[in-house]
């Protein structure tokens, strides 16, 4: 029954419809999850436009606006957030119930977590390029090869964003503490990075800060995507937000092994 | 080859003892009735049979698969039904189904037909576009129940599955195990604290304060005493 690759196949398809069909239902959600980087793009960054000039640095060819500098840190966003939105779900499914549902499933334990971060990346994707197309209404437009090369970009970054959400979700006893998760690790993970503005202007206020935003695996997920957008590579970046997933997945794996992990304390 | 076999099986949470030193083994087909007062231990061997937990200090086997060894052949031949619903309550009952399916990697005909079946055994076909969230309680059970049996488990392990029931949806459920047990010999596990749930002919492991008390039929172990008075005597004389 669960021999061959069929199985994780069959597996892998029933979970990523949960989500999805989780995800239509919730309407709201993805309105919301438009409208968060809709405002700052068409808010925050109209107000920014004056106040912050940006020299030309890799991959811009040339002088560019504010608004065309924020869209891929705002993908960023959107996948960070969604990836938080998914390791909230996690935790209300454990409390729920529904997590022991797939925790028992005679499927390897890595896989079926694997197949919750695919679902969450794939939704987060979709949401993204729902926003790509209406910032290209609004006249922010990539090269069309950036569209196309962003596709992998936003998947090594949606795992690694994922695989923290993921790893995030054993750690938490309730769903009342996932609060703090908003204020410990998106907003400081979203703010300390290249996503609203380019590392050498954080270095001019302050050493310190920039050099955290150079370690923040954010910082790097967003740069990957950003030269994905313009068809261009960025192997650094790649590297990091690799090395991140992977440490994030490999923690996420500990979390939820029932011999070592948090999970075994409230199952 | 025995149905379900737990031998020497501990667990702790921190320095607090939740199990210790626990033995059973019961045989296929048989349905055995896990009593116990609310604390002794149930959910969390539960916990243990189904893998939520693991444990150093002891083995289990079901239908001869040893959990620690062979978790994925072991977890195959397990059908549970948890304390708490695990139902997603905005998907439709047939939805809850499929999606159980393909978590044991049975999907497209094979699945409708195993679906289907397993819904009209439990007399709830009609119920099968409705969404979890519109089912009153006692259906939300035999969806429980009726999904457990999709992929043809040879043990069912049943975590108080008639808490928060009426008198009337209690024994339809508890009829209906016992006779999944006798007619397609299932092995079952039923664990509960409340003793008209339990026959006479069953067999009956009385767990309390983490240690097994009891272990026999329940004809035998109560004598001319109600189940009830029995049951209060062997934990109150523990306490």
């Amino acid at each position: 029954m669960t021999g061959g690759i069929r199985a994780p196949l069959v597996a892998l398809g029933a979970i990523v419809t949960r989500e999805a069909l989780r995800f239509v239902r919730q309407r709201e959600r993805f309105l919301a999850a438009l409208v968060r980087p809709l405002v700052w793009l068409l808010v925050f960054a109209a107000g920014f436009r004056a106040a912050l000039g940006l020299s030309i640095t890799p991959p811009y060819q040339t002088y560019i606006q504010y608004e065309t500098y924020i869209v891929p840190g705002l993908c960023g966003m959107i996948i960070l957030f969604n990836s938080m939105q998914s390791s909230l779900s996690l935790v209300y499914d454990r409390e729920m119930g529904s997590m022991r549902l797939l925790l028992t499933s005679p499927l390897p334990r890595w896989w079926l977590l694997f197949c919750r971060l695919a679902a969450s990346t794939a939704i987060s994707i979709l949401q993204v390029y729902a926003f790509l197309a209406i910032a290209a209404l609004y006249g922010i437009k990539m090269p069309a090869v950036g569209y196309l090369a962003a596709l992998p970009a936003l998947v090594v970054a949606g795992i690694m964003l994922g695989a923290l959400g993921l790893a995030l979700s054993s750690l938490i006893k309730q769903l009342e503490n996932f609060a703090g998760v908003m204020n410990f690790v998106i907003f400081p993970m979203f703010f300390l990075s290249s996503a609203l503005y380019p590392l050498w202007k954080m270095a001019e206020s302050s050493k310190l800060l920039h050099d955290i935003c150079a370690v923040n695996p954010f910082t790097h997920a967003v740069e990957l995507i950003r030269f994905a957008l313009y068809g261009e590579f960025n192997a650094p970046a790649l590297g990091w937000t690799l090395l991140s997933g992977i440490v994030f997945l490999a923690l996420a794996l500990w979390g939820y092994d029932p011999a070592r992990g948090f999970i075994r304390r409230k199952a | 080859m025995t149905g379900l076999s737990v031998r020497n099986l501990s667990y702790s949470y921190g320095s607090k003892r939740a199990l210790d030193d626990v033995s059973f083994s019961i045989a296929p087909g048989a349905f055995s009735a896990l009593l116990g007062p609310n604390g002794a231990g149930k959910s969390t061997l539960f916990s243990l049979l189904t893998r939520l937990f693991t444990t150093e200090e002891g083995q289990i086997e079901i239908a001869g698969h040893d959990i620690s060894r062979e978790p994925r052949a072991a977890l195959a031949k397990i059908g549970v039904v948890f304390q708490q619903s695990t139902l997603d309550l905005d998907l439709t009952v047939k939805r809850n189904l499929s999606y159980f399916a393909a978590l044991h990697g049975i999907s497209g005909r094979d699945a409708r037909t195993r679906i289907d079946a397993a819904l009209e055994r439990l007399d709830i076909s009609d119920r099968a576009g409705e969404r979890a969230r519109d089912l009153n309680g006692g259906h939300r059970r035999r969806t429980e129940i009726a999904r457990c049996l999709i992929h043809s488990p040879s043990v069912l392990l049943l975590d108080e599955p008639t808490v928060g029931l009426d008198a009337a949806s209690r024994k339809a459920i508890t009829d209906y195990v016992h006779e999944l047990s006798r007619t397609d010999g299932l092995t079952v596990l039923w664990a509960t604290h409340l003793t008209d749930e339990i026959a006479d002919a069953d067999r009956l492991l009385v767990l309390h304060q983490g240690r097994l008390l009891q272990d026999g039929i329940v004809g035998d172990l109560r004598g001319a005493a109600p189940l009830s008075d029995y049951f209060l005597a062997q934990t109150g004389a523990a306490a």
